[in-house]
């Protein structure tokens, strides 16, 4: 076995190391005419995929392209309506995962699926018949652990539990889990949506040593700098097909781009020069619990004018879900004092807090944002309803709503047969459109803004992110909260770190540099607040 | 979980009122299947019971009365029902709530001195703010202490049944009963008229169909008919909206359990004129009212048929008790199927099933 390489190295090693060259390799994965429908939808329509032996292969499209809907097929979770695929020339039907694991494939998924309370190295035989009789026999599960952590510098401690172990830790003890079953072609499905910086370039170097060892790696994305910097080849899917298969070295990002959306994408948002304003929210050591009744926000202060936007970065589980809450009325303060103008929010019910003209876009936009069996049209009305001329008296104005929904659905573009139809047949673009349509309608003065463009297609995104910044130039204060980091970049006029609930600085974005983002996202660095 | 190629499922993208009745009755035909087997393990032809049941129920005038005497109660608990389940509170301590009604009527008619033209109203008042406390209780409960509704509400019941015993065994029994477990007879300015030879109390089917019209009005219509949809299709989005959750469960347990102490005053006061033993006095109304608003899909106006429909199983049920021997207790297995098997079919209702034949 080869000696792993070292964790942290440049694009410049990288390319420089590989050695891959397509015209020596064999097929390892064949597709072929792949068909997968579901109700209303077809997922994947007749694709073919050649993905080869030792190779890092990148499916890159939208959300919605059919990416993950392929690669469950691979893996044995859906079975392909029309098609066939075969493995290292052999055709096949792979009825389950557990047939998938026979064929040695395996799949990280974007989800992780351990459970918490095991520790790691019994996630690791979960499901797997290792013992004999009833008893396991882990010393021996250990040694092979071990050895498999050594090889492809995939450090974990064998004897941890799952719940203590951070998100890049238990992406590794994922993909020694489908190591340890002998894997030797790997799905990893978004991997990382959920790392900072650091750990994405240590995950780099662990699939680099895996596909030196002879590994075969399928790389779901839809980000086209890590097409660029990880994989040999990259096939494209849009809308179900696949549009185009290119070696890494001969394309570039805005080639992909436009193979990915089918039109040409500006990179470009427009983001008005203006002045900000007034101070309007001044956030004072705030100290919030979170679900579990753990500390989520320990101290947090910070300050936001109006006419700017302030992008919140960490890694997702760092208080940013708290502090949207606490600055909304959902979730209770246990301790300091935000004031808008001369409000205290941490005092203010959710209504009250609405009623002062903030605006809030929810993380999960189907679960909090809407009542997805309730129409479009009343779901426009969520926040007003009980106001003319919405209601007059006790009853509601049915015409009214019908014709906020009609303004709404012009203004914000969103495609819905009717008024009447109910938010949860509407896509994923269309019910944020709907969201922002509900709650910029009061000209809102602070607008909460939490992963406004998660899972939207780019379309969506561009006209979301618009949005917002049309909304920051008209004069309201924004706070940004993403795990995207370029979108925080893009957008944002200040740029707020959280780490474990605390603020580790706020930089301004022109002077912001990624690497330091990233060492404050980790915790390993602290600046002073003085922007 | 692996369908077999030759069965399609799809995923409705609309439920009509189409697909609603039409689940809704393959799924009273299969309990009527079901049901039949424990006909036959009596050694009773199912399709006769069943006849007997419907012509013994709506054959005969009488049969007619004892029909609409049990839809009374029925409707209005019904009713009340489909509001507590629109806003996603499990009340199924309606039982207990009439009983309530019942004994706040039976105070009023028994122990208050007042004008006796105003005798009536203030035990339908009383009936209602009887009912509307005792199922205060639970949604208290529920809303401060996150106490489970369902256990709750369920064991209010029996604790209502011994207050209504202790009252009727000791300060309440009356000094003409002889002896017997039961109060005086009302004065007959506390009794609800009920048209003659009968026994069916029609005020209080009126109050009935009045209700069950301004509930669907009210929770269709009005704001805070909108509050209670909202919090029972998505608490989240509720709380997001700044809807108080607490408020729309107090809200609607006060109407629910409200209209429950309403059935009690007409059963205590329309029917037998006295409070006496809890069984007697309810028959499980409070029970089958859960099916009957779970029939209507949680709409407040198809109640106005479904308990329709239980009055006659109800009515049908004595009929076939008396005349085959059967027990009584059949039309409660009768009564389980049909929820057991209403909740079975919702899945029907989200999604298609239909064959294709098709080569491999």
């Amino acid at each position: 076995m080869q000696k792993p390489c070292p964790i942290h190295r440049t694009d410049q090693q990288q390319e420089d190391e590989t050695g891959f060259d397509a015209k020596d390799a064999s097929p390892a994965v064949e597709l072929r005419g792949i068909v997968k429908k579901f109700p209303g939808v077809i997922a994947n329509a007749g694709v073919d995929l050649t993905v080869l032996k030792g190779e890092i292969h990148c499916l890159l499209g939208e959300n919605g392209a059919g990416k993950t809907t392929l690669m469950r097929i691979l893996y044995g979770l859906y079975q392909p309506d029309e098609g066939e695929i075969t493995l290292n020339g052999k055709q096949v039907a792979i009825a389950s995962p557990r047939k998938a694991l026979e064929y040695r494939i395996g799949m990280v998924h974007q989800h992780f699926h351990l459970v918490p309370t095991l520790t790691v190295e019994e996630n690791i035989v979960l499901g797997l018949d290792e013992g004999t009789g009833p008893f396991l026999r882990m010393r021996r599960t250990r040694r092979k652990i071990n050895e498999l952590a050594e090889a492809y510098g995939l450090q974990v401690d064998s004897q941890a539990r799952v719940w203590q172990l951070s998100v890049g830790q238990q992406q590794r003890v994922e993909i020694l889990k489908a190591l340890y079953r002998d894997a030797d072609i790997l799905i990893m499905d978004e991997p990382t949506s959920v790392l900072t910086p650091q750990e994405v370039d240590a995950l780099f170097g662990t699939l680099r040593t895996l596909v030196d060892n002879g590994l075969t790696i399928i790389f779901i994305t839809h980000k086209l700098d890590e097409v660029m910097q990880i994989s040999d080849r990259v096939t494209v899917l849009r809308k179900g097909a696949a549009i185009a298969t290119v070696d890494t070295s001969s394309t570039n990002k805005a080639e992909l781009a436009r193979l990915m959306v089918g039109r040409e994408v500006v990179f470009r948002l427009e983001k008005r020069l203006h002045e900000r304003g007034g101070k309007m929210l001044v956030v004072e050591n705030l100290h919030a619990e979170n679900d579990r009744g753990l500390p989520a926000l320990r101290g947090v202060s910070f300050e936001l004018y109006a006419g700017e936007v302030l992008g919140v970065a960490g890694v997702s589980g760092n208080g940013q879900h708290e502090l949207s809450e606490v600055l909304t009325g959902l979730r209770r303060a246990r301790r300091g004092t935000a004031l808008l103008e001369s409000t205290d929010l941490t005092r203010c019910s959710a209504r009250d807090i609405a009623d002062l003209g903030v605006a809030h876009v929810p993380t999960e936009r189907i679960r909090v944002g809407t009542v997805p069996s309730m129409s479009v049209r009343e779901n426009l009305i969520l926040k007003t309803y009980r106001k003319p001329p919405f209601c007059h008296w006790a009853f509601l104005d049915d015409k009214a709503a019908y014709e906020n929904a009609c303004t709404a659905i012009e203004q914000y573009e969103i495609s819905a047969p009717h008024d009447g139809t109910a938010a949860k047949n509407l896509s994923g673009g269309n019910i944020q459109r709907l969201v922002l349509a509900r709650e910029l309608c009061g000209a809102p003065r602070f607008i909460v803004a939490a992963h406004p463009t998660y899972g939207l297609d780019v379309g969506a995104t561009e006209q979301v992110r618009q949005v917002l910044l049309d909304q920051r130039d008209e004069g309201a204060g924004i706070l940004l909260i993403s795990e995207d980091l370029d979108e925080i970049m893009q957008m944002s006029d200040r740029i707020l770190i959280l780490y474990e609930g605390e603020v580790m600085g706020i930089v301004s974005s022109e002077e912001a540099e990624l690497g330091e983002i990233g060492l404050m996202m980790a915790g390993t660095h602290r600046k002073g607040t003085g922007v | 979980m692996r369908v077999p190629s030759w069965l399609v499922i799809e995923r409705r993208t609309k439920v009509t009122p189409w697909v609603t009745f039409g689940v809704s009755i393959v799924a009273i035909a299969a309990a009527l299947v079901a049901a039949g087997i424990f006909f036959k393990a009596y050694g009773v032809s199912p399709l006769r019971a069943y006849r007997l049941i419907v012509t013994g129920a709506l054959g005969s005038s009488v049969g007619i009365a004892e029909t609409i005497r049990r839809t009374i109660p029925l409707l209005l608990i019904g009713v009340g029902l489909t509001v507590a389940f629109r806003a996603l509170f499990w009340n199924i301590g309606a039982e207990g709530q009439l009983l309530f009604g019942a004994i706040a009527a039976t105070g009023v008619a028994l122990f208050v001195p007042m004008p006796e033209a105003l005798r009536l109203p203030a035990m339908f008042a009383a009936g209602f703010i009887g009912g509307a406390m005792w199922a205060l209780i639970p949604a208290v409960l529920k809303v401060r202490l996150g106490i489970n509704d369902v256990i709750s509400t369920l064991m209010l019941n029996y604790v209502a049944a011994f207050i209504v015993q202790w009252l009727i065994l000791g300060p309440w029994k009356g000094p003409t009963a002889r002896g017997f477990a039961y109060t005086d007879k009302f004065p007959s300015s506390a009794m609800i008229p009920r048209i003659p030879g009968t026994t069916v109390h029609w005020p209080t089917l009126i109050l009935g169909v009045v209700a069950a019209v301004i509930a669907y009005v009210w929770v269709a219509r009005t704001r805070q008919g909108f509050e209670i949809r909202v919090v029972g299709e998505n608490p989240h989005a509720a709380r997001y909206a700044g809807i108080s959750q607490g408020k729309v469960v107090i809200m609607v347990m006060l109407v629910s359990g409200g209209l429950a102490g309403i059935a009690g005053v007409g059963e205590v006061a329309g029917v037998q004129r006295m409070l006496l033993d809890p069984a007697k006095l309810s028959l499980g109304y409070g029970y089958t009212a859960i099916i009957v608003a779970w029939l209507a899909r949680r709409n407040p106006l198809a109640v106005l048929v479904t308990s329709v429909f239980f009055g006659v199983i109800m009515a049908g049920g004595d009929v076939i008790k008396v005349s085959l021997g059967l027990p009584f207790q059949l039309v409660n297995v009768f009564n389980g199927l049909i929820l057991f098997f209403l909740i079975g079919s919702e899945i029907f209702m989200k999604y298609r099933v239909s064959f294709a034949w098709r080569k491999h």
